[in-house]
């Protein structure tokens, strides 16, 4: 990455798009690095089963934070996917283990996931709502669900851990199609949909212009109110998506620990990935890579038998290196 | 006239309605249990909530500053740990290595926020990922048990007079001394007017990046302290303590009126904000052991969320028909 930011910055302007491609390449560079090095020496780390492993842990992290960049885009923040994360994967397993469940376990499946996808997309409604139509600052909004969300999954299942044996579900963390975990697949389905509504469609104008500078969006016509809260729910959506898949790969949900501190995961992989806190910004592909920098960390560190409280240390030195990276290669 | 009635209510209102309903919330518990205004209830009130109320104060200051201070609760984690480590010297050794891990963790924010210029809600993410995984390094992610035989748990576990506990204490004087600071000393006026407007209170010839140090560097202090507290209080170092507390600051300095955008603050009415929520949480559990009705530890947190929920509706409801004017 420092390479990246001494070939962007010296003073013979570089054409903007050469410099622009430059700033996206520093994370994959960095990427690259991490494989390069695990190859040399990580044992079996050039094997398929490494890969999948990788692939689905990497999966949740992925989709969270590409709904947290759908926020932060707007300049805004959602502390509370973590709980949404365990309220959902909470109500899935109540549903179809209830005594409707084990008469029609097809049908009760199906409901169950529409269910949780539902108190999900209400989880980000009303963030949204708190932040778009009463200008509540959105760490404060979002502080509230980050409190009471997961109590709530609790209350549900009275802190119980549930466990299951439901294959129909668990496809959607233990399934495979053409070899690879379904998870990988869904994380490249929802970039690509990302990927092409905020680079060819009207919203996504909207989106990076209202966090960009809301003011002058607002002015310019853009129903800046109406996009945050859309952000919003998108993000919640998602993150209920993700707390199904960690509570399918697990085979059981656990409330108190499904989701525990995503939050910081999320948000320290899109920022990773080139995503700016003041918004304006929804690099998506940075940000899977973002995820992706964040999990091989953690993994290099664990199979090399480095603890896992090191590797921490380590996730925090990175996040403030690539925002002090960003800010000098930004200018400001 | 009702222009300048609603302005003052905007002003000052949320402080005094905290504080009236703090009162209200003792009077409702006096009333209706038994044991609620009794010695034991109270002591142990004031010291499990002195910890609450320090890391609360610190994060105020920040707040005013126009910061954020995520990582108050691994940093008075790991000084516990640190202080529980060196609790065999006794108080006066194990008291002030403790809180000077919380300084150099506020000094650790400060530089990356003030010189490398990294977002607050960034840096100091970073700092509560490091605290957190140093503390789990250096106590092999155990509890540190405290040495019983020196004087170090009677911070946590002893009384004053039989119901002041010395936490509590402590806590009063050093809240004492920060509303000096904030209210009386030029380096308060200069952290609000960072907060309020940082470009201005540059080109005024205010130093804001030293206010903004020193905001953070205290803030660092008091989780610090508030981990000597946890430490000596559980006659254990906490590694794995300490998650969402940041979060309870926050909600006890917004519940207290203080508005994240910066450029105001007052310290006691965030003290209010942090006792109003320790006694709701206290109120809950007499009402538990009435039998009534029984609400989980899980509902606490959910009524907690509805409370917050309650005050930003109610914050939004005064200020905003200002917004016009």
């Amino acid at each position: 990455m420092k390479i990246t930011s001494s070939t962007a910055s010296p003073a013979a302007t570089p054409a903007p798009r050469l410099r622009v491609r430059l700033r996206h390449s520093g994370p994959l560079l960095a990427l690259l690095l991490l494989i390069g090095f695990n190859a040399l020496i990580t044992p079996n780390f050039l094997s398929m089963q490494t890969l999948s492993v990788n692939i689905t842990q990497v999966a949740t992290i992925a989709i969270v934070a590409m709904g947290m960049t759908l926020v932060i885009a707007t300049g805004g923040i959602d502390l509370s996917v973590g709980a949404v994360m365990a309220l959902a994967g909470a109500i899935v397993p109540l549903i179809f283990l209830s005594s409707a469940g084990q008469d029609f376990p097809l049908i009760m499946t199906l409901i169950a996931i529409i269910a949780a996808l539902g108190v999900a997309t209400l989880c980000g409604l009303f963030n949204g709502m708190l932040v778009s139509r009463f200008g509540v600052q959105p760490i404060v909004a979002t502080l509230i669900l980050f409190i009471s969300g997961r109590g709530l999954a609790q209350v549900l299942t009275n802190g119980n851990l549930q466990t299951f044996d439901n294959p129909m579900f668990e496809y959607l963390g233990a399934g495979r199609l053409l070899g690879a975990p379904i998870q990988g697949w869904l994380v490249m389905l929802i970039a690509a949909i990302a990927v092409f509504v905020v680079s060819r469609t009207r919203f996504g104008r909207y989106l990076l212009a209202s966090g960009g500078n809301p003011r002058a969006a607002e002015l310019a016509g853009v129903p800046v109110a109406r996009v945050r809260m859309i952000a919003y729910t998108l993000c919640a959506l998602l993150a209920g998506l993700a707390g199904m898949i960690s509570v399918a790969i697990n085979s059981a949900s656990d409330a108190a620990r499904n989701g525990q501190l995503m939050e910081l995961d999320a948000i320290a992989a899109a920022v990773v990935g080139g995503a700016l806190l003041q918004g304006g910004r929804a690099p998506f592909i940075g940000v899977i890579i973002g995820a992706a920098i964040i999990q091989l960390v953690r993994y290099t560190l664990l199979a090399n038998g480095v603890p896992d409280e090191v590797a921490l240390i380590v996730k925090a030195a990175i996040i403030v290196a690539a925002v002090y990276l960003q800010s000098l290669r930004g200018g400001h | 006239m009702t222009t300048l009635v609603r302005r003052h209510i905007a002003d000052h209102g949320q402080s005094t309605g905290v504080m009236i309903g703090v009162l209200l919330l003792i009077l409702l518990g006096t009333l209706r249990y038994d044991n609620f205004a009794s010695l034991y209830n109270l002591s142990s009130f004031l010291n499990y909530n002195a910890m609450f109320v320090l890391i609360t104060m610190g994060m105020c200051l920040v707040i005013m500053t126009g910061g954020i201070d995520l990582s108050v609760g691994t940093v008075a984690a790991l000084s516990s740990v640190t202080a529980a480590g060196f609790s065999a010297h006794g108080l006066e050794v194990a008291l002030p290595v403790g809180v000077l891990t919380g300084l150099a963790a506020g000094a650790l924010n400060a530089f990356m926020i003030v010189i490398m210029r990294i977002p607050p809600f960034i840096a100091t993410l970073a700092t509560l990922l490091a605290a957190k995984g140093t503390a789990l390094v250096i106590s092999d992610a155990r509890t540190v048990p405290v040495d019983w035989a020196s004087n170090f748990t009677q911070l946590g576990m002893n009384n004053v007079a039989g119901w002041l506990p010395w936490s509590m204490l402590l806590t009063v004087v050093v809240g004492i001394a920060l509303w000096l600071l904030v209210e009386h000393r030029p380096l308060g006026r200069v952290m609000l007017a960072a907060g309020d407007n940082e470009d201005t209170a540059n080109l005024m010839g205010l130093s804001s990046g030293w206010a903004r140090t020193w905001a953070y560097v205290i803030c660092g202090g008091c989780a610090g302290l508030a981990g000597v507290f946890l430490a000596s209080g559980f006659g254990a170092g906490q590694p794995l303590e300490g998650l969402g507390w940041e979060l309870t600051a926050i909600a006890s300095v917004v519940v207290g009126g203080t508005l994240l955008t910066g450029g105001r603050g007052s310290i006691p009415a965030s003290v209010a904000g942090a006792l109003m929520l320790g006694l709701i949480f206290n109120l809950l559990n007499f009402e538990n052991g009435l039998g009534t009705f029984n609400l989980s530890a899980y509902w606490q947190m959910v009524i907690r969320g509805a409370f917050l929920f309650i005050v930003i509706l109610l914050q939004v409801k005064i200020t905003r028909p200002l917004a016009g004017d």
